[in-house]
């Protein structure tokens, strides 16, 4: 996709308005506002009693796109996935499906499948019985619906099963059941809500990429709601990242990821360390400064004044104290604690009175003097005034 | 390094096998006594527990079978089935009472269910403004002393016409059981899960079809189980029957009490454990319906 190139274009993360940024995005990747979205997100409030859980969220998913919704929980990522389901009742805005606004309309009439965290299978009932009861109430002859669920078991890797009871199956088995009875209506909008979060770590993987290759395959527009980057940023084609009932931002995975717009963002997708920066124009470039008096001239773009810098653990490394590295700026300090994840070190590095993560692939002692080099380039920047304070190690 | 390291805690095991081995001989023996003298009490308390539970029905049986047996004997004269053939003897009172028995239980399970189901779901799912004081609505036929209310009941039957009539007594009786079914109920609703409901929304089932199919099916045990208690409640029913159903309606329960009154012990026990028998067939089958989930819920 072509947002990879825009990132190159302009490598330091530039503060800028939301919905300009969407547009851009929308060009990228083709999206036309003229084509019928499959879901049309249009200002929708929820409130439960008097609590407001969406605050006017608007979203445009175009049909076949995967969309994932990121978010920590309360943030109403699931209130908004369920009111899209019909199961929440709307307080404000509207729903449309292919242009037709749904909002009022109960969750049987909507034509979409979800699947859920819990799996809710039917346990009174066979493996057939569940993926077979959307075309059961459709009103498709007994002999129809064995091979049409066959046909859908055989896709999911279940054949044979159709007999068993659903309550002795392993819990990746039953979520694939639970994939099955959602597709076996050949639903064009299928809603995922964290579907994956209660299988093993290799389970979890393998039917992250079937559903991907099933999305492909079929061409269903889905929606994922989910609080596990890793999960969103390999299945979705954009990412929503919400925050208190509010679409944070909305993007390709990697736009997101290299150029988050706001520090909320910036620490969601991982840029958990935040360092204050001064940035004054100095010659054909800027003069970059931190507190404790290290200094770096850089020749990119950046904004001026007193910013505050989030960056992930793998963007700085360990370099001499004393180096000098263009685009880089070094902030001397010591190493205070080494731990081995696998691949690569991670060090504490204590700069001053703060503490920082770093991942590094050599191996340095502990107690060393060190110097934490941060490429301007990967840093996100932004207004000092924006910060929500030391979030870091 | 490593081949020396599980020595030190190798030899702390073998100092401890060591202290214990020194304990003094006579702590082991009291140890004995208080062993032995434990065991005793739990037999002696199972004992009287199970005089308490079956010594009564050693009774029952034991005047069953007796034809003649007075005062200054301990055990009964003479034995014989006599009476059990007077009881089941097809012209008998006891088994046409059976029928009126059996015949109102079931009237009321289906009265109560009719109820306890739509009551039971609104109470579970729907957020109710006074839920509480609905549950507790039904509480109140069981909080206050059921002469008082029957007395009334029955003034009220008698103007509209329905003393001595099956219905009325179908009518008590579902109002009495009607605190286990709904409350039950309620429990059993309330332990499925709103997502298996949501899901076959959200594939196409009306809320109708969706709770046939899946709501209801899920919920069956406890409601099953809710039915036997109304059942049982039914079957044992005394005070209500006696003032809305007499003299028209006899039940076991009331040939009981006739058949006591009268001197008739023998008729009296055998009816008695006529009645045991469905309690604890019933008991059994409850067992295996109600489980930790539904129970957990109730009165919730």
């Amino acid at each position: 996709m072509t947002v990879g190139q825009a990132s190159h274009r302009h490598p330091v993360v530039i503060f800028s308005r939301n919905n300009r940024r969407v547009k851009r995005i929308r060009e990228d990747i083709g999206v036309d506002d003229s084509v019928l979205a499959a879901i049309d997100v249009d200002h929708l409030q929820v409130s439960y009693g008097s609590q407001q859980v969406l605050h006017g969220v608007s979203l445009s998913v175009a049909p076949g796109e995967f969309i994932a919704i990121l978010g920590s929980s309360g943030c109403g990522k699931t209130t908004l996935l369920r009111t899209i389901a019909g199961f929440q009742k709307a307080s404000g805005g509207a729903i449309r499906l292919y242009g037709q606004d749904v909002v009022n309309m109960p969750p049987e009439k909507r034509g979409m499948a979800m699947m859920f965290q819990s799996y809710a299978l039917w346990p009174h009932m066979t493996v057939l019985g569940n993926v077979g009861y959307g075309l059961r109430l459709r009103g498709v002859p007994k002999d129809e619906i064995r091979s049409r669920v066959a046909a859908v078991l055989k896709m999911l890797n279940l054949s044979g099963l159709e007999d068993r009871k659903v309550t002795n199956l392993s819990g990746g088995q039953r979520q694939r059941v639970a994939l099955g009875r959602a597709l076996a209506i050949e639903p064009k909008i299928l809603l995922l809500d964290e579907p994956l979060s209660n299988l093993d770590a290799k389970v979890r993987i393998q039917l992250r990429s079937e559903i991907k290759s099933l999305q492909s395959r079929l061409g269903f527009t889905a929606i994922h709601v989910t609080h596990d980057r890793e999960e969103a940023m390999t299945m979705a084609d954009r990412i929503v990242v919400m925050d208190a009932g509010r679409i944070a931002q909305v993007g390709a995975p990697k736009e997101v990821y290299d150029r988050p717009n706001s520090p909320f963002v910036a620490s969601f997708m991982g840029a958990d360390n935040t360092i204050g920066l001064d940035v004054r124009p100095s010659g054909g470039g800027v003069e970059v400064s931190t507190d404790n008096g290290s200094t770096a001239f850089y020749g990119g773009e950046v904004p001026v004044g007193s910013l505050t810098a989030y960056f992930r653990d793998d963007v700085a490394s360990l370099d001499d104290p004393n180096a000098r590295v263009d685009g880089s700026i070094i902030l001397p300090g010591k190493i205070t604690q080494r731990t081995y994840p696998g691949g690569h070190y991670r060090y504490v590095v204590a700069i001053g009175d703060r503490h920082f993560t770093v991942t590094d692939d050599r191996y340095h002692d502990v107690d060393r003097p060190v110097g934490m080099r941060l490429p301007l380039a990967s840093l996100h920047l932004f207004p000092q005034a924006q910060s929500t304070g030391g979030n870091h190690a | 390094m490593s081949g020396k390291s599980p020595s030190p805690p190798m030899s702390a095991a073998l100092d401890l096998q060591r202290g214990r081995s020194t304990v003094p001989p006579t702590s082991v023996a009291n140890a004995r006594v208080w062993a032995l003298g434990s065991t005793a009490l739990k037999i002696a308390g199972l004992a009287i527990f199970a005089f308490l539970l079956f010594g009564p029905l050693a009774n029952l049986v034991l005047w069953s079978v007796a034809e003649r047996w007075y005062t200054p004997f301990k055990l009964p004269v003479s034995y014989g089935l006599r009476y059990w053939e007077v009881v089941f003897r097809p012209t008998g009172d006891a088994m046409s009472s059976l029928a009126t028995s059996v015949i109102i239980a079931c009237l009321t399970v289906v009265v109560a269910l009719a109820v306890s189901i739509p009551a039971g779901y609104a109470l579970a799912r729907l957020k109710l403004p006074w839920r509480t004081a609905l549950m507790i609505l039904f509480l109140l036929p069981q909080a206050f002393p059921s002469v008082a209310i029957y007395i009334n009941v029955a003034r009220v039957f008698y103007s509209i016409g329905l003393t001595g009539t099956i219905t009325g007594v179908v009518l008590v009786h579902a109002a009495h059981g009607l605190v286990y079914s709904v409350w039950i109920a309620a429990a059993a609703f309330a332990a499925v899960d709103r997502d298996l409901e949501l899901a076959a929304r959200n594939i196409g089932a009306s809320p109708l079809r969706a709770f046939f199919t899946v709501t209801l099916p899920l919920a069956a045990p406890g409601i099953m189980a809710s039915a036997i208690f109304v059942f049982l409640e039914s079957l044992d029913e005394f005070t209500g029957t006696f003032f809305v159903g007499v003299p028209q309606v006899t039940t076991l329960p009331l040939l009981l009490y006739n058949a006591s009154m009268g001197g008739n012990y023998q008729i009296a026990s055998i009816t008695a454990l006529i009645l045991l028998v469905p309690s604890v067939l019933f008991m059994i089958v409850i067992e295996r319906f109600l489980k930790a989930d539904v129970l957990s819920k109730v009165g919730q």
